[in-house]
């Protein structure tokens, strides 16, 4: 359990969040083009990485709002948060 | 030969005030190369090095595990054992597994508590009625005993549960299975530890994984916190830490790894003798041979490797737990924990090859795996020995990911993922 910073209702406790898993995974833009191994990679294979992980998050008993958090998850540390759409502000 | 455990070896070591019990098994160092290295010392790594000296004849193998053996999930889980999955391919595994259980005590000479107390499914509403239905009409079809019990036939056969149509989620009805039940869960992870070392087996415990070496396609060994051990065969079996050894191979899987929590309560005269378990409200409980309460919890819905979960997601099992069983208002918690888990898109399990020759994975179990200890064990014994799976396990490929022919047990298993 831990406290995650909504960027637009600040500081709320981890239990009114859904994680909406592996961040930065874009959607093909051509997907009639895909092969099947490119559809697999795309829908199921995660990184789920031990340590820093990029992830998305939302809000539901909130704002219903999406954004993004940087976490390692080996300790459930946040590092950073940043909304839809914006660069990661950490590498 | 080591020594073999019986009334006579009790009273023999009495004599000796129980200090001169010949050890378990070895504590050696590893040595530079063996034929075949498993990744993870757990019930399941355990039980494949065990069936591969056993019936395949590879008797140079290593074990190697980061930390104690069974001190991961196989230490963790609830320890029900149960065969009444929906799905032919699944039924097919998981009974595998329930046949090898019910011999396994005198076939370890290990006693392993394995008890056929059964597990009781809860219905709660109209879907979970026909869905818990049809689940026993496919059991039956597979061989598989299953009987559906109405909320009467569920009150006498587990008299604590609160069956008055009034609460919640009042008691529709239940599935039950009779050989399914428990067994001690160390027990499972010592008794094959003895088995596979007796037959040259090398445990090499507090040996720490650091990076899989190969040249190509072709596995050239592991680099461990003990050194470089060449190999060209490897069986990895790291459950929550599958992808962080495939990380290390440059494979990428369907897994994510998730905390899943147990608890149990303080000690108390036997008031269960079964387990039973609610999808719909996710708790699931059984009573051990200590006494204490055994209940199950759910997984928490983001990925961590911290094994510690939620505190709202234990309030809400015991939430459950409470409207069913009102007898336990007053029960204080003992202990609470959490394993990690890696879980599937489809919530079934890979036994399977890799794009890398030599190197076959093991993972995905999810909330489920100690169910299946030593069917996964034997099976994926059968698939690194002869590099083909046996046909209990062909459909529990990594291919299903791409092909699209998933095992969809997700909420049809008889609990929720």
């Amino acid at each position: 359990m831990f406290i995650i910073h909504c960027p637009y209702c600040g500081e709320r406790e981890q239990s009114e969040f859904k994680a909406g898993g592996e961040a930065h995974i874009s959607r093909p833009k051509q997907p009639s083009e895909l092969s099947d191994d490119q559809w697999a990679e795309y829908l199921f294979m995660r990184k789920n990485i031990k340590g820093v992980q990029y992830e998305r998050w939302v809000h539901t008993h909130g704002c219903r709002k999406w954004f993004n958090i940087i976490r390692d998850t080996s300790n459930d540390q946040i590092q950073a948060v940043y909304k839809m759409g914006e660069k990661p502000p950490i590498k | 030969m080591k020594n073999k455990y019986s009334i006579f070896s009790l009273v023999k070591n009495a004599f000796s005030y129980h200090e001169n019990w010949e050890k378990a098994w070895k504590d050696p160092e590893p040595k530079k190369e063996y034929e075949a290295i498993i990744i993870g010392g757990g019930g399941h790594g355990l039980a494949t090095a065990y069936y591969l000296a056993k019936k395949h004849n590879i008797k140079n193998i290593a074990v190697v595990e980061k930390g104690w053996i069974g001190g991961g999930n196989t230490g963790r889980n609830t320890t029900i054992i149960r065969s009444n999955y929906l799905w032919d391919a699944s039924a097919g595994l998981y009974d595998h597994a329930l046949k090898i259980w019910e011999g396994l005590s005198q076939e370890l000479n290990y006693n392993v508590m394995f008890s056929q107390r059964g597990v009781m499914n809860l219905a709660h509403n109209l879907q979970d009625v026909r869905d818990l239905k049809r689940r026993t009409h496919a059991n039956r079809l597979n061989g598989i005993d299953a009987v559906y019990l109405n909320t009467e036939e569920v009150k006498k056969f587990c008299p604590i549960i609160n069956t008055s149509p009034d609460i919640r989620y009042p008691v529709l009805g239940g599935t039950l299975q009779k050989r399914a039940g428990t067994a001690r869960h160390d027990a499972v992870a010592w008794g094959y530890a003895r088995g596979a070392d007796e037959m040259g087996v090398d445990i090499i415990q507090n040996c720490e994984v650091k990076g899989i070496k190969r040249n190509g396609n072709n596995l050239e060994g592991i680099e461990t916190t003990k050194g470089f051990i060449k190999t060209k065969k490897v069986g990895v079996v790291a459950a929550g830490h599958s992808s962080v050894i495939a990380n290390m191979a440059g494979l990428r899987l369907p897994l994510e790894s998730k905390p899943l929590q147990a608890l149990v309560s303080e000690p108390v005269k036997p008031v269960i003798d079964t387990v039973v378990m609610s999808n719909a409200v996710h708790a699931y409980v059984s009573q051990s041979d200590k006494g204490e309460l055994v209940i199950g919890a759910g997984t928490d819905d983001y990925v961590s490797y911290s094994q510690k979960g939620s505190h709202d997601i234990v309030e809400g099992t015991l939430n459950a737990i409470l409207e069913l069983y009102p007898i336990f208002s007053r029960m204080r918690m003992l202990r609470q924990w959490g394993g990690i888990v890696d879980i599937c898109p489809d919530a079934s399990p890979i036994i399977s090859k890799t794009s890398i020759k030599g190197l076959y994975f093991n993972c995905g179990w999810g909330t489920g795996g100690f169910k299946a200890t030593p069917g996964s064990g034997d099976l994926f014994a059968h698939t690194i020995a002869n590099d083909e799976p046996h046909k209990l396990n062909a459909a529990f490929n990594l291919n299903r990911f791409v092909s699209g022919d998933l095992v969809d047990e997700h909420g049809a298993a008889a609990v929720a993922h």
